[in-house]
């Protein structure tokens, strides 16, 4: 009993170092008081609400495109920093919760049946890849994630009497209540159903859960040791994960009111893993950093692309800025963005 | 010191994005009650496949548009207002084409959407569209789905649709072809599913059908079927890079069908480049057409189109794209002088029913009160030495058992300054 806590405590004091808090140097007081996830994530929808009575119709539909972003980095900064599971796949586990959505919704009109739905169905794939992924490690995993991401237009083709191919599904959706713009409403919903997945990724992982799944990524014989079920973990941690990424799906669905595989490339699920680095690995507002990146760089490029008059630049150079941001982010801040305020104040205290 | 420059600099670097992207949003026009008109300017956009796997070919269709555009500018414009054209590209991708007819509508306030391309992105921004009720003109696909008056009021197509081309290359086939084993190979989609069903109106059904998807760029097996079942002629509902990749992979497998192919996918040039040093294997080629080619030097549309996209158009190769890109910004201008000076989103779509249009087309336009469908037929072409020339006299259907009729009308010829008149 006395080995496996210690092999935990070790565990933890691993984990932190690399998470996003300052090293503990003599000078600091022993550990800063971490504000209830709870209370955080009030904050947030209360900023959210605020923001969507202040921006205007198009900006609130990127704030929507924000949140829907932020459930799928959310779960797979869990299983790519905190469990070490590295993930290629996740567009793919998107793609799932979107189908799903898109075939409940068209069936029987029933917005919170289809989220449902969707969540079930993920849970089930998810667990099915998971089982698989638990067997694999480093570049064998990637690979089977990869493939899972390549394979969706597959799917789609071959089924084609009820993916519809490439061209995809509408979903069918009532329209919101008269009284608020329907962009207002499409960031509530989406914001909320972020809120309270990241609530429960918070809650999670700064239990039992979230102790277990860093031991298993620093050490699994360790972990195994200590006693901890190392297949049980992972496979977990790749559902919880596949959760986030099929209600992401679900409501980029509700958002696009449609489905197809050209919505869900290869290049989503490499962008999603891009984010999370750049955010800043295992830290759910690195997350929030990937999420706000992949919705404003592509948006940013663009309107530099237009500025500069060559057509053929505005879709690629989202991919060159990209690259770039992952490159001097890495130089800069190799914990990612979440790190850049610890920092900063370690290094103001070293230089005076 | 070195790091926390390199910290501090990346910082800025997002918070400029950040702040660029968030304040940056320019509120447009908008002073009078009509959504991107004012008395100089009308402001309309478009979303366009300018990289992805569509984007050959396509990708030249909107910039065309705004050259025709820019000249009708340089003479003048339209009641003393400039067009304005914001051409966004969405990639192929219907989710990136969600966000960017959100921003056209929601942030740059454009007076309508024109031409948008693409039956799986189109589609699905027409429940937006009609909610903000913006004109949706001339959408760039033959699907069925923009005809649709009851439904979707606002929107009209510009293509004849797939089943209307269907019928015609059907009947084509049946006139000079009778007897041949006729097999097809579409794109898995509206398009090829409703070409499919015009075909097959006229012939019956077809000895060996076959599809694509877009995403997996290999024809073999499909074209490797079509030889076993012995097909004679070919029919192709494909996108012009499968056109050039069903050609080149029945020649390597020996396979010599007549190939019969829609419009969309059929420009020589477009597939000729892609063919590369295998371009003859178009020799021979059937294929229709509804707007004047971009080979045919003595048409009066072609010389007036040549003459914009050397003065405004950077002088692009001039293929069928262009010549496409110019016809539909010369439609929106004709329905802009008949709707008036007094310009509002209602007058622009009452107009366009109105129909009446004459330029570059072969055929009339359908547009009505009950039908928003663009193109009502086409002329057969065959490729010659490389270029595609017409033959036979145009045809006009509609999409269900009406017959596969001659079209007499005569060809009219655009207006001395190249601008319609008012």
């Amino acid at each position: 009993m006395t080995g496996r806590t210690a092999a935990k405590h070790e565990a933890e004091t691993a984990g932190t170092a690399q998470a996003p808090v300052p090293d503990a140097g003599p000078v600091l007081p022993k550990r800063r008081r971490r504000v209830h996830p709870v209370i955080v994530i009030a904050a947030g929808a209360v900023l959210v609400v605020a923001l969507t009575y202040m921006l205007p119709p198009f900006r609130n539909y990127q704030l929507a495109t924000v949140g829907a972003y932020f459930c799928v980095t959310a779960g797979l900064t869990v299983l790519t920093g905190l469990n070490g599971q590295l993930s290629l796949g996740h567009g793919a586990l998107m793609a799932t919760g979107a189908y799903t959505l898109a075939l409940t919704q068209n069936r029987w009109e029933n917005l919170p049946l289809s989220f449902a739905m969707a969540v079930l169905v993920t849970t089930v794939v998810g667990a099915v890849i998971g089982l698989a992924a638990a067997r694999l490690r480093g570049p064998y995993l990637a690979g089977l994630t990869l493939a899972v991401a390549i394979v969706v237009p597959s799917v789609t083709s071959t089924f084609d009497e009820t993916f519809n191919s490439d061209q995809g599904l509408s979903v069918f959706l009532n329209p919101p209540p008269e009284q608020y713009p329907i962009e207002q409403w499409q960031a509530w919903l989406c914001w909320g159903a972020a809120l309270v997945v990241v609530l429960l990724l918070a809650l999670l992982v700064r239990g039992r859960f979230g102790r277990d799944l860093r031991a298993v990524r620093d050490d699994e014989t360790a972990a195994k040791l200590a006693g901890i079920n190392i297949a049980r973990t992972q496979v977990l941690a790749f559902v919880v994960s596949a959760v986030c990424a099929g209600v992401s799906g679900a409501l980029f669905a509700y958002l696009a009111q449609s489905v197809s595989p050209g919505a869900f490339p290869l290049t989503l699920s490499l962008f999603l893993v891009m984010a999370i680095v750049i955010g800043g690995l295992g830290s759910l507002f690195g997350a929030l950093w990937g999420a706000l990146l992949l919705v404003v760089l592509p948006a940013l490029s663009q309107s530099v692309g237009e500025q500069t008059g060559s057509q053929r630049l505005e879709g690629n150079l989202a991919l060159i800025v990209f690259g770039v941001v992952l490159v001097v982010v890495m130089l800069a801040a190799p914990g990612g963005l979440a790190s850049i305020p610890s920092r900063m104040s370690r290094l103001i205290r070293r230089n005076r | 010191m070195k790091r926390i420059t390199t910290a501090a600099l990346s910082v800025l670097l997002l918070a400029t994005a950040g702040c660029t992207d968030g304040g940056g949003g320019g509120n447009g026009s908008g002073s009078g009650n009509v959504p991107g008109v004012t008395d100089t300017e009308i402001v309309v956009g478009t979303h366009m496949p300018l990289t992805g796997p569509a984007a050959g070919g396509y990708s030249k269709i909107a910039p065309a548009t705004k050259a025709y555009f820019d000249y009708v500018n340089a003479n003048g414009g339209v009641h003393g207002r400039k067009i304005t054209y914001k051409i966004k590209d969405d990639g192929y991708n219907p989710a990136n084409t969600q966000t960017v007819v959100r921003e056209l509508v929601l942030q740059d306030k454009v007076f309508a959407v024109l031409n948008g391309l693409g039956t799986p992105t189109h589609t699905g921004v027409l429940d937006f569209l009609k909610t903000n009720r913006v004109p949706d003109l001339f959408v760039a696909s033959g699907s069925r789905s923009w005809n649709q008056a009851d439904k979707y009021p606002q929107t009209f197509g510009f293509n004849p649709d797939y089943t209307v081309e269907g019928k015609i290359l059907a009947t084509y086939i049946k006139e000079n072809l009778a007897g041949k084993k006729t097999c097809f190979l579409g794109q898995d989609d509206d398009f090829g599913r409703d070409s499919l069903a015009g075909v097959e109106k006229i012939l019956g059904a077809v000895a060996a059908k076959e599809s694509y998807v877009t995403s997996n760029p290999n024809v073999g097996p499909q074209m490797g079927a079509l030889k076993a079942a012995g097909c004679e002629v070919v029919v192709l509902a494909t996108v012009p890079g499968f056109t050039a990749l069903s050609i080149g992979t029945a020649a390597k497998i020996a396979f010599k069908p007549q190939f019969v192919v829609s419009n969309v996918g059929s420009d020589p040039t477009t597939v000729g480049k892609t063919l590369g040093a295998a371009a003859p294997l178009m020799e021979g080629l059937v294929a229709a057409n509804y707007l004047p080619l971009n080979t045919d030097e003595a048409n009066p549309w072609i010389q007036l189109f040549k003459k914009v996209n050397a003065e405004h158009n950077g002088n692009a190769e001039f293929d069928n794209n262009v010549v496409y890109g110019m016809s539909v910004g010369y439609l929106f201008v004709q329905a802009l002088q008949s709707a008036g000076k007094d310009l509002t989103r209602d007058k622009i779509l009452e107009t366009v029913q109105k129909n009446g249009f004459q330029g570059p087309g072969l055929v009339p336009l359908r547009f009505s009160a009950q039908d928003h469908s663009g193109y009502g037929g086409e002329q057969l072409t065959k490729v010659e030495n490389g270029k595609a020339v017409y033959f036979g006299t145009p045809y006009t259907t509609d999409d269900g058992d009406g017959p596969v009729a001659p079209y007499q009308g005569q060809a009219v010829a655009p207006p001395p300054s190249g601008v319609p008149a008012a």
